[in-house]
């Protein structure tokens, strides 16, 4: 980055030359420093890697990505463990989000280049590739159904990263058995108070599938609000059930959905509360998290919900859990982590 | 950095130009140009990487930080009329400038600082575009003031240029930089850092801190004993009146590139990977056509191009509701916005410089900036919303109505009689 001659279109004087020597000192120090600092930053992390022979989905345990030393890769540790720095077991692939069920995994990951590139990648019980999906976008949520059959994921469709304001989001669905792919959902029939919805802005994220593998839940955004909505993968139909729920999630015995609600308290980056939405009476009622949580919160069985929050020191996140009745207090589940995925 | 060479245009005068063109262009304008270009890839580099970072190294939602960024575009107009007001008290625009340029590279280190609390990355986005508010009117004054009036459109021309390719490398920088260090935004943001306190380096070094008027002194606005008096006081002159008037009218009739984009984007089904690409190419035509479009303004006057630049983003609009498609509309609305840009940012600028007494001249820019940012922002979110509820093609259609109709009334509004064309 060198900077152009100078200007001056006077012979050189004893002030011009000075100028000169203190540009070139200047230039010299700041590239000094910015390769300094680039080249000490590029020894941290290692590179994206795929998944080592001996890693596999195997239950009880939780899985989670680590982000501890190695980038991003996948971890786990007994599912009995509770010590937010107990050892794990590191080797699985780097991914930015993940998730897994039925011997199926989902890794969403980023891979560098200019432009970098994103891809939503499946993976079998041993953690090999089975298929792979270009991602036009920032990827955002992933969820597989408990049965491995059904997988979707959300990303960030960025209208141009340059604008920095114009954002969307695009949900897919992917059906292993029939190896049918939903691109983006939002084309999905809607209904909202018994009518069927048209809106040029729908936007569809955080799915979430129940165990037949048909019904499903989600958020649809337009026109500023909200809402959950119930989804049925045999009709391809959609109503909504409620307001202000933003990424749901199912419980293990499907009968509630622990989500986010915009409540404008917490950070102001992130305003929204944990909740609990019982899907029978349909109450809800707050969790005893208060801090603002950005994330689809997972069960860790019928009465623990985790979820991944910012570490005070700003180096990357920490996953914590919660009592899903509201009682009870947060607790520091494991440290360097985000993404938990407890497999049974 | 190649730009500066072919930017510089004192190579071969131009045949049939009158001698004020063949001129080189002033050294300090190629000054700005370089501080321009070093800021921009610093600034570029951390716009391209912020939803990455947000997202992937923060786990925030950039949805939130869309919302705010909203909110920044407001205060940023406000605070380009305090930049130019304070700039020209005592023709301080080299300071206010600089300060402008500072406090945006600092920012950076906001950002490295804040890690994951919003409200120091709030505070350092804010911090940014203050500072990115600041410096414009007083940079833009710069380049009025150190170039004769005649060649001012060309003088404009290169600077933008340089810019441009700037805000084209920062991008290539950031990614290329994630990818060398299997992504430390962090290095990112030092980098940034490094790059904009270069850029405050070069202002410092080879910008002079005073003006002499290289012109004849305009006849329009207000002599220059006059001059500490209110922010509004451009608006004495009828010609910058109409200007700013028919700047305004076009503003409010232009949707925003993000549109744009969007628009080609569902009629294209862009490679996926390509598409954060597109506004690059436009940026590239705006590259190449800054220079030649303002040698065109100086020659014919710069009511023309300026007029028609707003009729190119017009049958870019129109473009995009024909059953035109493929490659073919991709490379032409592609042109037509490079050359809306190229024609009309610093060729504006080159149009109301001479009108306005020197004194007051960063004032007066900065309101005509700020008029036309804030038009814009009213079209963008009017079209936003006309987007919402009747969907995009029809939104489109009314944009280009309303462009047609801007059209017509700043045709008749703009002063038809230069003032560099009365002086000898």
């Amino acid at each position: 980055m060198k900077p152009p001659p100078p200007p001056s279109t006077r012979p050189s004087t004893p002030g011009s030359r000075r100028r000169i020597g203190a540009l070139v000192l200047a230039t010299v120090v700041l590239t000094g420093a910015a390769v300094g600092y680039t080249v000490s930053a590029s020894g941290r992390g290692d590179g994206p890697a795929v998944a080592e022979e001996s890693f596999e989905l195997a239950g009880p345990r939780l899985y989670f990505r680590s982000t501890e030393e190695e980038n991003g890769r996948i971890a786990h540790r007994p599912t009995a463990e509770q010590a937010p720095d107990a050892p794990r077991t590191t080797g699985g692939p780097s991914c930015d989000r993940f998730h897994a069920a039925g011997g199926t995994a989902l890794c969403l990951q980023r891979r560098p280049g200019v432009p970098p590139r994103a891809y939503a990648v499946v993976l079998d019980r041993r953690l090999r590739e089975t298929r792979r999906v270009a991602l036009p976008g920032i990827p955002d949520r992933a969820r597989v159904s408990a049965s491995g059959r059904m997988l979707s994921w959300t990303m960030f469709a960025v209208g141009d990263s340059y604008a920095g304001s114009s954002f969307s989001t695009r949900t897919s669905i992917l059906d292993l058995r029939t190896g049918y792919l939903i691109k983006n959902m939002e084309q999905i029939p809607l209904t909202v108070d018994g009518r069927r919805y048209h809106a040029p802005d729908v936007n569809y994220w955080g799915v979430t599938f129940a165990r037949d593998d048909n019904r499903f839940y989600a958020t649809v955004s337009s026109k500023g609000r909200t809402r959950l909505v119930q989804g049925d993968m045999r009709t391809w139909s959609a109503r909504a059930l409620r307001e202000n729920v933003e990424c749901p999630s199912l419980s293990p015995d499907n009968g509630r959905i622990a989500f986010k609600k915009k409540t404008g308290g917490g950070d102001r980056g992130r305003p929204w509360r944990l909740h609990v939405l019982d899907l029978r009476t349909m109450r809800e009622h707050p969790l005893a998290e208060t801090r603002g949580v950005d994330d689809q919160a997972a069960w860790l069985d019928d009465d623990t919900i985790a979820y991944a929050l910012p570490r005070e020191d700003g180096r990357g996140t920490d996953v914590w859990t919660v009592p899903a009745d509201g009682t009870g207090r947060p607790r520091l589940h494991v440290a360097h982590a985000s993404s938990p995925t407890p497999v049974r | 950095m190649y730009l500066a060479t072919t930017g510089r245009p004192d190579t071969p005068p131009a045949p049939g130009s009158g001698p004020g063109a063949a001129r080189r262009v002033p050294g300090t304008v190629i000054a700005l140009g370089a501080v321009s270009l070093v800021t921009d890839i610093s600034s570029e580099m951390v716009t391209a990487v912020l939803p990455l970072y947000f997202v992937l190294g923060l786990g925030l939602s950039p949805l939130q930080f869309g919302f705010l960024d909203g909110l920044f575009n407001g205060v940023t107009a406000l605070v380009r009329l305090a930049g130019g007001h304070a700039a020209d008290r005592g023709g301080r625009h080299k300071r206010v400038a600089g300060a402008g340029y500072a406090l945006s590279a600092f920012s950076r280190l906001g950002l490295l600082l804040a890690g994951g609390a919003t409200g120091g990355i709030a505070a350092a986005l804010a911090a940014d575009r203050i500072g990115k508010g600041i410096r414009t009117a007083p940079r833009d004054a710069m380049i009025t003031l150190s170039s004769p009036p005649e060649t001012l459109g060309r003088a404009f021309g290169v600077h933008r240029a340089m810019d441009t390719t700037g805000a084209l490398l920062g991008p290539l920088a950031a990614f290329g930089l994630l990818w060398a260090t299997a992504d430390a935004y962090d290095a990112v943001f030092v980098v940034s850092f490094c790059t904009g306190l270069l850029g405050v380096v070069l202002l410092a070094l080879l910008v002079p801190g005073h003006f002499t008027l290289p012109a004849p002194t305009p006849t329009l606005a207000t002599g220059p004993a006059r001059a500490r008096r209110s922010l509004l006081e451009p608006l004495r002159s009828p010609a910058f009146c109409r200007i700013l008037a028919a700047a305004a009218l076009l503003g409010a009739a232009t949707i925003g590139d993000a549109f744009v984009y969007l628009l080609l984007q569902r009629r294209l089904d862009v490679g996926v990977v390509w598409f954060p690409l597109l506004p690059l190419g436009a940026a590239a035509v705006y590259l190449l056509l800054a220079v030649p479009a303002g040698r065109l303004a100086d020659r014919v006057g710069r009511r023309i191009p300026f007029l028609c630049g707003h009729g190119a983003l017009l049958a870019a609009y129109l473009l995009l509701l024909t059953p035109i498609n493929g490659t073919a509309l991709l490379t032409l609305v592609l042109l037509l916005v490079g050359a809306f840009y190229a024609t009309t940012d610093g060729v504006l600028m080159a149009l109301a410089g001479p009108l306005l007494a020197a004194a007051r001249r960063a004032s007066g820019l900065a309101l005509l900036q700020t008029g036309q940012a804030v038009a814009r922002l009213i079209a963008a979110a009017g079209f936003g919303a006309a987007w919402t509820w009747w969907g995009p093609r029809p939104a489109l259609a009314a944009a280009a109505a309303a462009m047609l109709t801007a059209l017509v009334l700043a045709r008749a509004v703009l002063p038809r009689t230069e003032l560099e064309r009365q002086s000898p």
